[in-house]
């Protein structure tokens, strides 16, 4: 308990953190950024083995890759914080000459960045080439990935989920960040993506739901399901449901702060609803 | 003169670094018969991937394999190695730095009879654009196995481009490549011919018939697009004081635009290009398809009478 307790705190900061990122540039994506906390904590901070001292080719240890680049605040704030790079890099974010920059990149050499995204849609080929490159040395770590929701309307995922299935990459689980919604508005608007569920099996892949994505004791507990699955001849997919803007009341229910920064007082009254817990930046 | 398609020359130099090189795996996205890859299938069935029809997932999935360490080789025509998955390697690729060689048979006009939907003319300018992509078309069977051995001990992503036709295979059998370095095939003294791919020997055949006329060319086989070997180029038109450029590709992009760019940058000198002018191929046989877009020799001994007389 007091374990959990200890990662709820790390969530709490790491909101701070991505809220004032992105304030202090005035762009970059907060509301997937904010939903995706649980996940990145639980991820980083329990499920994964990982070395933080890093190394490109993540030899013996579970590697992961974001796939929606976009949601780069969270993905700094939790490499940041599990000790792949100083807090203080932070304060860089979207300026000249940081590293890091607004969708992630193995280009300045930031340490806990393995592919370049942003352009959608390829992460899960990434993943699938790490995975088999993992099978060919004999590999024991895990290849995770996490895709955007509006992400699956890019062709170039089913090419990646039909190819993982029939060709039985069962070291692999890849998360879907299932907030529904997207720039343009509500994923049911855009394009509707039907019965992702249905959909994703009949791909052939073993497919798990977690209705709590915010919640971080429901979001480990589906992640440890998920590592029970792997090697069993089938890619392992979790639907996790999520609030964008979780967190910040006035940034939930709503798509408008999917690339949107809060102005100074919607700064001051976020960070009111999340108070300090292991320091800012 | 034996005639040997580039393709198989590719698919020679696969082979032997199947054997050799235990690293280096291969991608293909339906096409293993006609890249010739069907051999490093044969012997390493555990480090060959058939991806089917899906070149984005293909180029995705090598530049994962390379985290882990793995050298991955992509293939697949041309067109659908460069133009359909640009964004993919740009990304994935380019931008990431990683170790991924494209490789892409079926380039240009020479295809054939499968007409304008396959016979890319276009990709030496948008690989040569992206940032640290290295681009080499060589220009016959030996020197694309040659080829293909030295990009696997290249650190980085590389673009190594090939043909469909048989053509002379006229450069020496187990020839060392160097990426980037230009291969000087006859000094002359009256104009330089740079030429690359399959008009390499378009030039040969031109500076022969252009002796008879008392011009002697230099010709210089660029197999290395990007990086350029401007110190070769500039030594040579230093001497001849003008220059004919020629490939299986448009002008607009190819090689003659970078050496267009490294000479008004540097010297200034009187050039002419041959290549494929704004225009989209068609359906026909290689050589009549050559004939009809000015790609043979003959082409070349025209461009070298009009730049000469420009000195």
């Amino acid at each position: 308990m007091q374990e959990i307790t200890k990662l709820k705190d790390i969530v709490t900061q790491v909101r701070r953190d991505i809220l004032r990122m992105v304030h202090a540039n005035n762009s970059g994506h907060p509301g997937g950024s904010l939903g995706c906390a649980e996940f990145f904590t639980a991820l980083y901070f329990n499920i994964m083995e990982h070395n933080t001292n890093f190394n490109m080719d993540g030899n013996n240890e579970d590697i992961f890759f974001l796939s929606n680049g976009h949601i780069s605040p969270v993905f700094y704030s939790v490499l940041a914080r599990s000790g792949y790079f100083d807090i203080t890099e932070l304060a860089t974010f979207r300026k000249l000459n940081s590293r890091l920059q607004g969708h992630p990149t193995t280009h300045e050499g930031l340490e806990g960045v393995r592919m370049a995204s942003g352009s959608l849609g390829q992460g899960l080929s990434n993943a699938i080439g790490a995975a088999i490159s993992k099978k060919l040395n004999k590999d024991k770590g895990i290849v995770y990935s996490l895709h955007g929701d509006g992400e699956l309307q890019e062709g170039q995922i089913w090419e990646a989920l039909m190819y993982a299935s029939a060709n039985k990459i069962d070291n692999l689980i890849s998360t879907i960040d299932y907030n529904k919604k997207q720039i343009d508005g509500a994923l049911e608007d855009v394009l509707p993506i039907g019965n992702l569920k249905a959909k994703l099996e009949a791909f052939d892949w073993l497919v798990l739901e977690e209705k709590e994505g915010n919640n971080i004791e429901s979001v480990i507990k589906i992640l440890n399901e998920a590592k029970r699955l792997i090697r069993n001849n089938k890619p392992v997919a979790i639907i996790l449901h999520t609030e964008m803007g979780n967190g910040v009341d006035f940034m939930m229910g709503t798509h408008k702060w999917h690339g949107s920064a809060p102005n100074d007082e919607q700064l001051e009254n976020a960070l009111s609803q999340n108070p300090i817990t292991l320091g800012d930046y | 003169m034996e005639l040997k398609d580039t393709r198989s020359g590719f698919g020679a130099g696969l082979t032997r670094l199947g054997q050799i090189n235990p690293n280096v795996v291969a991608l293909c996205a339906d096409l293993t018969g006609s890249l010739k890859m069907d051999q490093f299938q044969k012997e390493n069935p555990e480090r060959f991937f058939q991806v089917g029809i899906a070149e984005a997932n293909m180029i995705g999935i090598a530049a994962g394999l390379t985290i882990g360490g793995k050298i991955p080789f992509t293939g697949t025509f041309a067109n659908f190695s460069t133009s359909r998955v640009y964004d993919q390697i740009r990304q994935s690729v380019a931008y990431s730095g990683k170790n991924v060689k494209i490789c892409a048979s079926h380039a240009g006009i020479t295809l054939g009879e499968d007409g304008a939907t396959h016979q890319v003319l276009e990709d030496i300018g948008m690989m040569k654009m992206l940032p640290h992509m290295v681009v080499i078309n060589p220009c016959d069977y030996n020197q694309t196995k040659a080829a293909t051995l030295a990009i696997a001990d290249y650190n980085g992503p590389v673009y190594l481009r090939f043909g469909r036709p048989k053509v002379p295979n006229f450069t020496p059998e187990n020839q060392k490549f160097e990426i980037g370095k230009a291969v000087h095939l006859k000094t002359g003294t009256d104009v330089t011919i740079v030429a690359t791919g399959h008009l390499v020997w378009e030039a040969l055949e031109a500076s022969k018939e252009l002796t008879k006329n008392n011009i002697n060319a230099e010709i210089i086989n660029i197999h290395t697009i990007k990086p350029l070997d401007e110190e070769s180029i500039l030594k040579s038109i230093n001497k001849t004081k003008c220059i004919v450029t020629a490939e299986e590709h448009m002008l607009n992009g190819g090689l003659g635009d970078s050496i267009a760019q490294l000479l008004s940058r540097n010297i200034p000198t009187p050039l002419e290009m041959v290549g494929v002018n704004d225009t989209f191929g068609e359906s026909g046989t290689p050589r009549g398809l050559m004939e009809k877009y000015g790609l043979t020799s003959s082409d070349i001994i025209k461009a070298v009478n009009k730049v000469i007389i420009r000195k």
